[in-house]
Order: C-alpha cells, then structure tokens, then sequence
C-alpha cells in the first residue's frame, strides 16, 4: 500500500549533485563546448515568409579566406517520408529535413537555405552576405482561418486534408480534420436550460528558453558521427541526424550537454545535423553552430496560434449536458500542430455525456509549430475555462461549485476517448476552495479607480511514461555510480537518484548519478510529457531491485547460503544471526563473486493525468489597461513529491509562463509574413517584478502504478492560467476576454475604450 | 580578419593580457578567448541579462561591452564569486533551489551580487526591481527572490 509507505529520502529536499558547477559557472551547456580544430557556423536565412527559391550560388563565400565549408540543399539527400513517433509528438523525415534545410521553398521568415563553417564566426557571417539566392516571392499564407478557405493559396502543394481518416483530392493548407464523438450533442443542446457558445483566438507564442539552440559535431572519416548538443532527447536526435544524413543508426552518437531550458522546443533538431554536413565537407574538423535570440525567435519553437469556439450547455441544476469544440491550429510550415493534444485537452477536467470535438491542423507560413509544455493545452483550456465560468454566472453557482459538480473522475470517459483511472481533479477543486488565498478577501486596487478581481481555472494534462533505460556500478566504498539517460533539465538527476537511494535503503549521498550519452547507456524517450520523474524513477527503482538482487548473491557467498535466505532491510542484509550493511559488504565483492554492475531498459506503462486548479487576483488599470497580478495560488495533483522543492518550482515556472502566454508573449508579423518582434525585448516574457509569489499547494494522491506514487508534474501547471486570469478580469472589470495575449490594448478593445 | 589588440584588465582578482579583435564582446572574449564560459549568451542584445559581470564594480550586461574596453579595469564573472566555499548567494541558490535549467543562475548571481553590494536589506519588491534585467524562464522568479533574501539576511548576520 503506498498510502502508507514510510520514506526515509523521497520527500526531502537535498540539493542537487549537479548544483555547484552550475552555480559557480564549470557546467558545459551546449554552447560552452571547445574541441581542437573547432570551427564556426552560421546559417543564412530566408527572408521572405513564401518564396520559390530559383538557385543559391555559393561560389563567392567558398572563397573567402577562413571559409572551410557552404552546405545547401544540395547537401541533403531526401529523406524517407516515413513518420515516426518523437519527443512528444510525431516526425516526418522528409519534413525535417526540409526544415533544417530548404531545398527548392522558403517556407517562413528564417528558412535555412545555406550554412557556412569559417575559423571563426565572424568570418562565417561575412561569408553569407556574399550568397546570392534568387527568390520568386510567392504570396504568404498567414492566418488559420485564411489558409482554411478555398480560395487560400497553398504552402504545400502536395497536401491533401486527412478528413475523419479520408484523404482529401485537392491541393490544400487543412491537413487534417479530426472529430472526437460522444453521445448525443445535438439532441442535448435541444433539452439544455442554459447555452453558453463564445469563440476564442490565440496567438503564436514561443516557449522562450533563454539558451538558443547550439549543436556541435564532427563528421569523421570513418563516416561516424558524434554530436554535442542541448537537446531534451538526444536518442531522437541521433534517429534524426542518421536519417537526414543517411548514416547508420549505430554510427551516430548524440552527447546531450547540460540544457539550458526547453519545454519542448529542443526535442528535434534544427542545427546538429547541419554542423555533422559541415564538418563532413570541412575536412571533418568540428563544427559549433549557435543560434542568435532572432534565429530562436524566427526558426523554432513556436506554439500554434489558434482560432477555437466553444458550446457547452447545462440543465438547471448546474449540469453540463452538451459540449461542443471547433479547434483549429496553425502548424506553421509543415503538418503536425499540438490539435490532438488540444482537443484533450479541451474538456479533459469535465463529465459530459454529449460532446463533440472538430480539430483541424492548418498549415501557414510560419516556423514549424513544436511542442511547449502541455502542448496544446493552455489555448485550449482557456477558451473551456472561461466558458465554465460563464455558464456557472448564468447559473448563479459558485465557479469551484460548478467545477466540484461536473469534474471528471475515475470511470469517466473522456469526449476524446480514454476512461479516467484514478484520477485526482475534485481534490485540487477542494484544496483551492479551503486555501487561505481563496479565503481572504481581494486587494485593494493601489489606485483609485483601478478594479481588482479574482478568478479560478482548472487543467488536465495526459503525462506520458514512455522508455528508460539506467545502469549502476556499486563502489567498494559502498557508494553507487549511476548512470541514467533522461536530459536533465531542472534537478531529475537528484530525483531520480532519490527514489534509487530509497529502493536500497542509501543515502541520497551515497548515490552519484550521471547523466549517460547514446553511446554510454540504453535507451531513453525524451524528457518530455512530465515523463522523467515517472518512467526514469521506475528504472532506477527497477535497477534498485537488481542491485539488491546481486547484493543477495553476494551475501550468500559470504555466509555459504542460498540468496533466498538473506533478508534485506533497508541497508542490512541478513541471514540469521549474521547480519552486514550495504557498505561492508560492497567493501567485499571481489571476495564474494567479483564486482557488480548492473542495468535495466524498461517500457514504462501507468503514467496518470494531472490536474491543476489556480486561483489568481488581478488588478485592472481601465485607464491603460495593464493587468498587475497580485496573488497567485495553484494546487496541483502531484502523485507524490519526490523532491518537493522541485515539485514546486515546476508549479511556479509553468504558472509564470502561462501568465506570460496570457498577458503579454505574441509573435508580431508585417502583412508579408515578416517577425517583427526577434528579440527579448519585443517578445515580452514576464520578469521578476511583473510576478507576486507563486503559491504552491501539492496534492499528493499516489498513482498505484508506480512504485513511489509518482505522477508527471511539469506541464500541467500551463494549463489554466489564462483562463483563471481572464475569468479574474471578467470579475473586476465584467468583461470577457476571448482573446490572447490579454495585454493592454486588447484589455481595452474589449473595454471598448479602442 | 581584423587586426587584433592586446588589452590588459584584472579579471576575477587576477591580472590578465589577452589578445581581441575590436569587433569582439566582452562576452566573446570572456567565453571563447579566456575560456571563463560562465557568462552566457541569451540575447545578445541587452535584454535577458544571462551574460551578467561586474565591471568595475558596476554591473554590465558583458554582450553590450566591447573587449577593448576592458583596458585597464576590473571584471568580476560568476567564476569570481566563490573562494574556497561557495558565497552565500550560490549557496542559498542551491539550498531554496532557485534553479532549475541553470542557465540563467550565473547572471542572478552576479546580478544579485551587485544589489547586495548596493543595498544590504532589500525588501522583495526591490529584489524584483533590481533583478528585472535579468531573465528566468524556469522559475518563474519565486525561488530566486527567497534565496537572494535569504543570502542578505545571512550575509547581514556576519557582518
Ligand atoms: S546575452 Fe547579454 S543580455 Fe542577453
Ligand atoms: S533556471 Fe532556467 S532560465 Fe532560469
């Protein structure tokens, strides 16, 4: 029963074995990375959101002194069209490759369509102002609902839409419309007493890691290569250099760096396989390619903007009947927006029996869309949340006691499929409702004729569990030497050695992790989906086991015993009157069977959502517009804290991004399709003085699958800020917003003031 | 290939002569010619703060400043904070755990360095001020304004 497990490591808080060198500045991030020989790389980009590219003539580049390599599309062979599961969605070769380098399109403002290697990388620029690439600008596609009409031009001349599972006949932007069904929506919205419809549209958002995206590799003669590089995957990564490059799975190594940020956005490459073309054209020297904040801005991440309206209908007592979605995101250049995950996202806190869920993923002239935290999902639930409340209102319920009366829970099925296991939302419902912050009255407004309201949202996110693999070596010290594969981004080597250190009864202490290479240990799925925590935690529990296994063996070659008759405690191992500890006995391996090493791979079943409740008060200045936030709480299923600390900051992270996601961060595009706002300063992400405290409250509900409770915990926390702060606008001020980012100017447009 | 220039300055209490092009940043020549990557490039254009020293005293965002203009002065990065322990803020960053991805830290810790230089007994309100050059994407600030509280109120109690 792991309700009542004691634990003597989970749960505390120590600090991480990686702390002090990223403190004192000696951890190698990405960038930091120095080789013998190494060169310089930069990428020339295009500058038009939609053009025919005629020729790229490199000639005058290649011969710049201190130049040593040019790549462009010619020097990638196509990739097989094949689509495969990665990182937290799916990869199509072919497309990938297209995006890391264009061949005959520029398909958005920052296209690659060349790369140079030089001595330094000062040189490497001079050498792309001497390219020359002849464009026919083409008509950009820019926004969801213009690329979905008929008369749209197409960004993609090959596709066809995949609608409910047929393949469409013409040319077109909708790659695919989905549908989710359950019940009877239309017959329920005829019996409801209270219809609510509203539609919402969001903006492009960036996941804003504030390290650019780096990669590093030599190409050698051999034809191998090895690839240092900031990546949240770096199994994902070699899959896709050995497939762009055409060069076998085996004689590929990924070395992940220590990562500065991701959230999504550093699960596939964009740079490393360009590096490995250049060093294979430059003499097989190494080549470093750093991305500018501008090239990050313009050439990855963003998350999809989105047009989405919203139905739900209740009965008279509060019970929602009826809900209906129409969701379309933009996928940006090629296919693959986050609309699946959106669409479960959607209504994934609520019970209904009827409903129905329309997905579209629209292609424009944008970066590739990717994944960012809960992917999909913090659009989504905000367009649901402020429903919810809205019909609530109409009800005159309480918008938790609206939320406590339709939550889902375990045996519910979702609109988009799954029956819930056991589940924990109403708890985080419950632990709002009984917060002190829920509890004390609103702030007053700092000045005079500001307005300050509160407001409540919930979110559900799907958690993966997905492969890990981890080894060990057991010291004569008695220590451990662990080596794990999981991209550590945020103190997962200080979790995942906390739950190995509570499976053999150690110190975390006695426990030295290490974060292993494509090379060094087995397989690993990406740090992604809130999966670390959760699947890497049950290998390293998983080899615990082992360990202890062979400690057995070992203690019954010492006492002349079979190994079923010693018994294990914690760290004492024990045969009737004899009795030694973990650490005498490590001290006498080599006089007992020799050293121990020992690993495990697993594929990880079990993982369970996540729910989020937040409440938030805002202060609205109706003059300007500007939002002031003032107290913040979320309550969070969190399985089981491993390292609370963590736990915590996960929370606050996700909340601030969300709040940044809600009330200020927007790409800016000239009706060319040109980013306007490349940079920190115009990209506006929240900074310490825009934030109050982000308090924390951690529901721990134990997920039985796993052996120490745990459930995923990263990407949740995005979910519903922006709904619990629009719903707090709509209570200061009495006006709903449907529109992201809610920053000034939009606050008053809504107004009316503009 | 420009010509490049000898520029002498005391780095981290240590005299230094390195050899710069004019066009290189100081956080170019910290990073790729004294090989002190501790100062990171997050923007390099004065907005995210991650490349964070003092010079002088006075805290600079290290991209905006040319190499050259280090002739001659004083220049203190993440790897000058700690002696033979660790300072109090790179502690208390790493007992509230106001890190996560890390990437940020050395600016926060330079940064915050130069508040409590500044001002001994902040209140949060200008902890946050004073370290909105600098910015976190992980944290969402929470765990960072505690630890650098937590590190005045310990560096006050010893001084
Ligand atoms: S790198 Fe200097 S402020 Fe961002
Ligand atoms: S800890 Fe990652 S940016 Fe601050």
């Amino acid at each position: 029963m792991i309700e009542t497990q004691e634990f003597k490591v989970i749960g505390t808080r120590p600090i991480r074995p990686d702390g002090i060198d990223k403190v004192t500045g000696r951890a190698q991030y990405g960038a930091d990375i120095k080789l013998q020989g190494l060169l310089y790389g930069r990428v020339l980009r295009s500058p038009h959101a939609h053009a025919r590219i005629r020729s790229v003539d490199v000639s005058a580049a290649e011969k710049l002194p201190g130049v040593k390599a040019v790549i462009t599309g010619r020097d990638f062979p196509a990739a097989s069209n094949e689509t495969v599961h990665a990182g937290e969605g799916v990869v199509n070769f072919s497309y990938l490759s297209e995006n890391l380098m264009a061949q005959t399109r520029a398909l958005y403002h920052g296209h690659v369509v060349a790369a140079v290697a030089a001595v330094d990388v000062h040189i490497a620029e001079e050498a792309l102002k001497l390219i020359k690439v002849d464009y026919e600008v083409l008509t950009p596609v820019l926004d969801v609902i213009e690329a979905m009409r008929d008369d749209s031009p197409v960004v993609l001349q090959e596709v066809r839409t995949d609608e409910l599972g047929e393949k469409g006949t013409k040319p077109t932007n909708i790659a695919s419309h989905g549908r989710h069904d359950l019940g009877d929506v239309d017959k329920a919205f005829a019996n409801a007493a209270v219809i609510v419809e509203r539609e919402f549209v969001t903006g492009t958002v960036h996941q804003g890691y504030i390290e650019p995206q780096n990669g590093t590799a030599i190409s050698s003669m051999d034809g191998s290569i090895t690839a240092w590089t900031s990546t949240q995957s770096a199994w994902d990564e070699r899959r896709e250099i050995s497939e762009v490059l055409k060069v076998p799975l085996a004689m590929v190594r990924v070395i992940p760096m220590e990562i500065g940020g991701g959230f999504g956005g550093k699960l596939n490459a964009y740079l490393e396989p360009l590096a490995a073309a250049l060093s294979r054209k430059a003499g097989h020297q190494p080549v470093k390619l750093t991305m500018s904040r501008d090239e990050v801005l313009k050439a990855t991440g963003p998350t999809s903007a989105s047009v989405m309206r919203v139905k739900m209908g209740a009965d008279k007592s509060g019970r929602i009947i009826a809900a209906y979605a129409w969701m379309a995101y933009e996928a940006g250049a090629f296919p693959g927006s986050p609309i699946g995950a959106g669409a479960a996202v959607i209504f994934g806190p609520y019970r209904f029996e009827n409903a129905r869920i329309d997905y579209y993923d629209v292609i424009v002239n944008k970066p590739k869309a990717q994944a960012y935290r809960a992917p999909g999902g913090t659009n989504a639930a905000y367009a649901a949340e402020v429903v919810v409340n809205d019909l609530a209102e109409k009800l005159g319920i309480d918008p938790l006691e609206m939320r406590l009366k339709n939550g889902a829970r375990q045996g519910d099925r979702r609109a988009d499929g799954p029956t819930y296991g056991p589940i924990a939302y109403l708890e985080t419902i419950e632990a709002i409702k009984v917060s002190a912050h829920y509890n004390s009255p609103k702030p007053a407004p700092s000045r005079l004729g500001n307005k300050v309201g509160r407001g409540v949202a919930s979110g559900y996110w799907g958690n993966w569990d997905g492969r890990s693999s981890a080894s060990a070596v057991i010291n004569s010290d008695g220590r451990v030497s662990y080596l794990e594969g999981s991209t550590d981004i945020g103190g997962l080597r200080a979790s995942l050695a906390m739950q190995l250190a509570e499976t053999i009864g150690l110190k975390y202490e006695d426990i030295r992790p290490m974060m292993g290479d494509t090379q060094t240990v087995g397989f690993n799925d990406a740090t992604g989906g809130s999966r670390s925590t959760y699947g890497s935690g049950m290998a390293a529990h998983r080899l615990g086991l082992k360990i202890i296994a062979e400690m057995q063996k070992h203690a019954a070659a010492l006492w002349d015993v079979q190994p079923e008759q010693v018994n294990v405690k914690g760290d004492v191992y024990s045969c009737g009157e004899k009795a030694i500890t973990f650490k005498e006995l490590a001290g006498q391996l080599d006089e007992t069977g020799g050293p121990i090493s020992v690993s495990v791979s697993l594929d990880t079943k079990g993982a369970l959502p996540t729910f989020a409740t937040q409440v938030v008060d805002v202060e609205v200045d109706v003059e300007t517009g500007k939002l002031q936030i003032l107290r913040y709480t979320a309550a969070q299923d969190v399985g089981r804290a491993i390292h609370p600390s963590y736990v915590e900051g996960q929370i606050q992270g996700g909340v601030v991004q969300g709040l940044g996601w809600a009330m200020h961060e927007e790409y800016v595009y000239d009706k060319d399709g040109h980013l306007l706002n490349g940079s920190l300063l115009d990209y506006r992400m929240p900074t310490a003085l825009d934030m109050p405290m982000i308090d924390t409250i951690l529901v721990e509900v134990p997920n039985p699958n796993h052996p120490f409770g745990v459930k995923g915990v990263g990407e949740v926390p995005i979910v519903p800020p922006a709904g619990a702060l629009a719903n707090a606008i709509y209570d200061a001020i009495g006006v709903r917003m449907n529109v992201l980012p809610m920053n000034p100017r939009n606050v008053l447009k809504a107004i009316g003031t503009i | 290939m420009s010509r490049k220039i000898s520029v002498s300055a005391t780095i981290n209490g240590q005299e230094n002569e390195f050899l710069c092009e004019p066009r290189q940043s100081l956080l170019e020549v910290l990073r790729d010619v004294l090989n002190l990557t501790g100062a990171k490039e997050g923007c390099n254009n004065g907005n995210c703060g991650a490349c964070s020293v003092l010079l002088d005293g006075v805290l600079v965002n290290s991209c905006l400043v040319l190499g050259v203009e280090a002739q001659g002065r004083s220049i203190t990065t993440v790897e000058g904070l700690a002696g033979d322990e660790l300072h109090p803020l790179q502690r208390q960053f790493l007992e509230n755990a106001a890190l996560q991805c890390g990437i940020c830290t050395p600016g926060f810790l330079v940064a915050s360095k130069a508040l409590l230089e500044k001002n001994p007994n902040p209140t949060e309100h200008e902890v946050r001020y004073f370290l909105a050059g600098n910015l976190c994407r992980c944290t969402g600030y929470d765990k960072i304004v505690k630890a650098v509280m937590a590190a005045a109120e310990e560096m006050r109690a010893k001084a």
